[in-house]
């Protein structure tokens, strides 16, 4: 069935769809419509679910982690100041090995109050332990909000799955809504190793001593490093199932290309049509979107990247004393396999400022005009 | 020499016990000489039974219960983050009914701190949804586990060590009973430890109430009071004796029952003399304490009596 929707709805169907069994949250500009229908769809029974109306993001998933203890599916969606509230509770949700799936649209953190997007609120989350997903269309982000629950409930690992502020959250498209009954066999039901239930008494997450903790968390490495090989099985699987494949990267004309510019979420897309503007340029461009941010893929980025000449990176982030932060990553990914490939950083479209393909020719012109970059941040469209 | 006079027949008699003898909590654990806090977790699972999850926000019983990967105690717990009990016992009873079990009594077991401060958010928004939880406080009047710093439990006069004796504390001790009465949940009630009986019956009647429900368990620490151990169940006694705690129950915020009153209400010098943490206190401090025990009996008085 196809539906005109927006991307907070595409969170809400993914939701259902995934028949979530728990659902807590708060309501946050730019993320309550994900609510409201998540809220309708559990009162016409569409969605056979309780939806706790927690009285901030903090109790949201703190109620979630408890719900998936005793082994409920469980959902909640936030945004910006609401998720760096969860911040302690996202540790306790990947540390005690709870799948939640949240959805998070992308908002510049307060102060000043913004309600704008770019990824600081989530990337500043980059070290607790969740995978996160950054998507650049409704349909992949209710594609992925599905993918989520599987890989996630396979690992016991916390997923999120993030849009951008009105960008795509507000932002209506056509989205192909998947069948039920291929999505039921597509998803199995969850059905942890461990839960808390009375009838097998055990104490979760109780004082652990160094003799314990240390291989706790070699563990939750361990299995995060097994997220890459399922995402891209299960990403498959999807393809087969509903003619979408679900990856970790989306590489575009990149087979060719001298510059590779490296974008993520909706500017992702922005990207792509840029690359088509400056081919006819007669520039051979491409664009690497980076969906999955952690686990980090670092074995897609160096495959892509061996072809490259020269690569952008654009950041809609900013590391305050170090750089964009997926300028870092890509040079973490590449340290000791390719030290001669020029890299650029560029740092644009902060609180919600456009990123056009006006930006991203800018930045590839800029790139291309210099052998290697002058500074580590490029600032583009800021006002000086 | 007299002869020894031969020895009566003696009937067989047995100890009555007005509680169940099963245990749910084992020997083993670490609670500190005389803890309040143990007995009332003791007692209250004999109320509960087996068919019970406790979330365990940071307090002194994330300590008790035992390291990893030990437990004393025969029920699941969820060791919770400090401020989250209320919440995180609304979504393990979400997620327990979700997955077919609607039996369990979910209890959020916390103390002072977690409750009366960083909890109080969380324990305000499940009250209001009345979500389907035994919200447990276990009052042992500071920070303890933390090494006895003040928390809003804390009565006026106390030492402790963030309230040093030249700047004693010089708040009264904030009033959760008429807060959490505000919010209309159809039972809540207080307990002492010194009161075995009534705090089971308590705990037993909650079991069976659905919605929130409330018990605010009155729990010494030696330790931290700086007193005898053996002097626990003494100080759990007195309190109710000198109304400094009376023991009362509240049905949807307005029927008071006040379960004891004492025949003749005792005078707060004696409970005061007999902890380190008040020795400080002058003649004019202990009235100003008088005084404010007494204000609140008798406005619990009139409460109970208006019924």
């Amino acid at each position: 069935m196809k539906k005109v929707i927006m991307g907070n709805h595409a969170l809400s169907w993914g939701a259902q769809l995934g028949r979530a069994q728990v659902i807590a949250a708060y309501p946050i500009t730019p993320q309550t419509q994900v609510v409201e229908l998540l809220s309708e769809m559990c009162a016409s029974g569409a969605l056979d679910a309780k939806f706790i109306k927690v009285e901030s993001e903090h109790s949201a998933m703190a109620a979630c982690i408890g719900a998936s203890l005793a082994g409920a599916r469980t959902f909640t969606a936030t945004s910006a100041q609401g998720l760096t509230l969860m911040h302690e509770l996202l540790h306790w949700a990947s540390g005690g090995r709870n799948p939640v799936v949240m959805g998070n649209i992308n908002r510049a953190m307060a102060p000043g109050w913004s309600i704008w997007t770019d990824q600081n609120d989530s990337l500043s989350q980059r070290d607790t332990g969740w995978i996160q997903f950054y998507c650049s269309s409704n349909q992949e982000v209710l594609d992925t909000v599905i993918q989520a629950f599987r890989v996630s409930e396979a690992l016991l690992i916390p997923s999120m799955v993030i849009l951008d502020a009105f960008a795509l959250s507000h932002t209506y498209e056509v989205v192909d809504i998947p069948d039920q009954d291929k999505v039921d066999s597509y998803l199995p039901p969850f059905n942890p190793p461990l839960r808390l239930t009375p009838s097998d008494p055990h104490a979760f997450g109780g004082l652990t001593s160094p003799e314990h903790y240390f291989e706790l968390r070699y563990k939750l490495q361990k299995d995060m490093e097994k997220v890459p090989a399922l995402i891209e099985e299960t990403g498959r699987e999807y393809e087969r199932m509903f003619g979408r494949y679900l990856g970790q990267v989306e590489d575009y004309r990149c087979e060719d290309a001298d510059i590779i510019l490296i974008s993520s979420g909706t500017a992702g897309y922005t990207a792509r049509v840029a690359v088509d503007e400056l081919r006819q340029e007669g520039i051979k461009a491409g664009n690497l979107r980076i969906k999955v941010f952690r686990p980090f893929p670092f074995e897609k980025v160096r495959q892509i990247l061996a072809r490259a000449k020269k690569v952008a990176v654009v950041d809609r982030n900013i590391s305050y004393g170090h750089h964009g932060i997926f300028f870092q990553e890509v040079k973490s990914a590449l340290y000791g396999y390719d030290h001669n490939l020029p890299i650029f950083g560029f740092i644009t479209g902060l609180g919600g400022r456009d990123v056009t393909p006006a930006t991203f020719r800018e930045i590839a012109h800029h790139a291309l005009a210099e052998d290697k970059a002058a500074e580590d941040i490029i600032w583009v469209g800021v006002k000086r | 020499m007299k002869s020894e006079a031969p020895l009566k027949e003696k009937k067989e008699k047995k100890m009555k016990l007005s509680l169940p003898a099963e245990e749910l909590m084992h020997s083993g654990n670490l609670a500190c000489q005389g803890c309040g806090a143990g007995l009332a977790m003791r007692y209250v699972l004999k109320a509960l039974g087996q068919k019970t999850a406790l979330c365990i926000p940071a307090c002194c019983w994330s300590v008790i219960d035992g390291p990893f990967p030990y437990s004393t105690l025969d029920v699941p717990i969820f060791h919770c983050a400090f401020e989250t009990a209320a919440a995180s016992a609304a979504g393990l009873k979400a997620g327990l009914e979700m997955v077919g079990d609607t039996e369990t009594t979910v209890v959020a077991w916390a103390g002072d701190g977690g409750t009366f401060d960083i909890g109080i958010q969380a324990l305000s928004g499940a009250a209001e949804r009345n979500d389907d939880i035994l919200y447990i406080c276990y009052d042992n009047e500071a920070y303890m586990n933390t090494g006895i710093q003040r928390s809003s439990a804390t009565p006026y006069g106390a030492w402790t060590t963030t309230t040093p004796v030249k700047h004693f504390k010089n708040r009264p001790k904030k009033d959760i009973d008429a807060i959490m009465a505000a919010h209309r949940i159809p039972y809540q009630a207080t307990a002492s430890i010194g009161y075995p009986e009534d705090l089971y019956k308590k705990a037993k009647k909650a079991k069976d109430v659905k919605g929130t429900r409330f018990l605010h368990i009155y729990a010494p620490c030696p330790t931290g009071w700086k007193a005898r151990p053996e002097d626990t169940v003494k100080f759990a006694r007195m309190v109710v004796q000198n109304c400094i705690f009376p023991l009362y129950e509240v049905e949807f915020g307005e029927k008071y029952t006040l379960n004891i009153k004492p025949r003749e209400k005792k005078p707060v010098d004696e409970y005061l003399r007999l902890q380190g943490r008040f020795h400080h206190l002058k003649e004019d401090h202990i009235k100003i304490m008088q005084e404010e025990v007494d204000r609140a009996w008798e406005r619990l008085l009139r409460r109970a009596e208006a019924q």
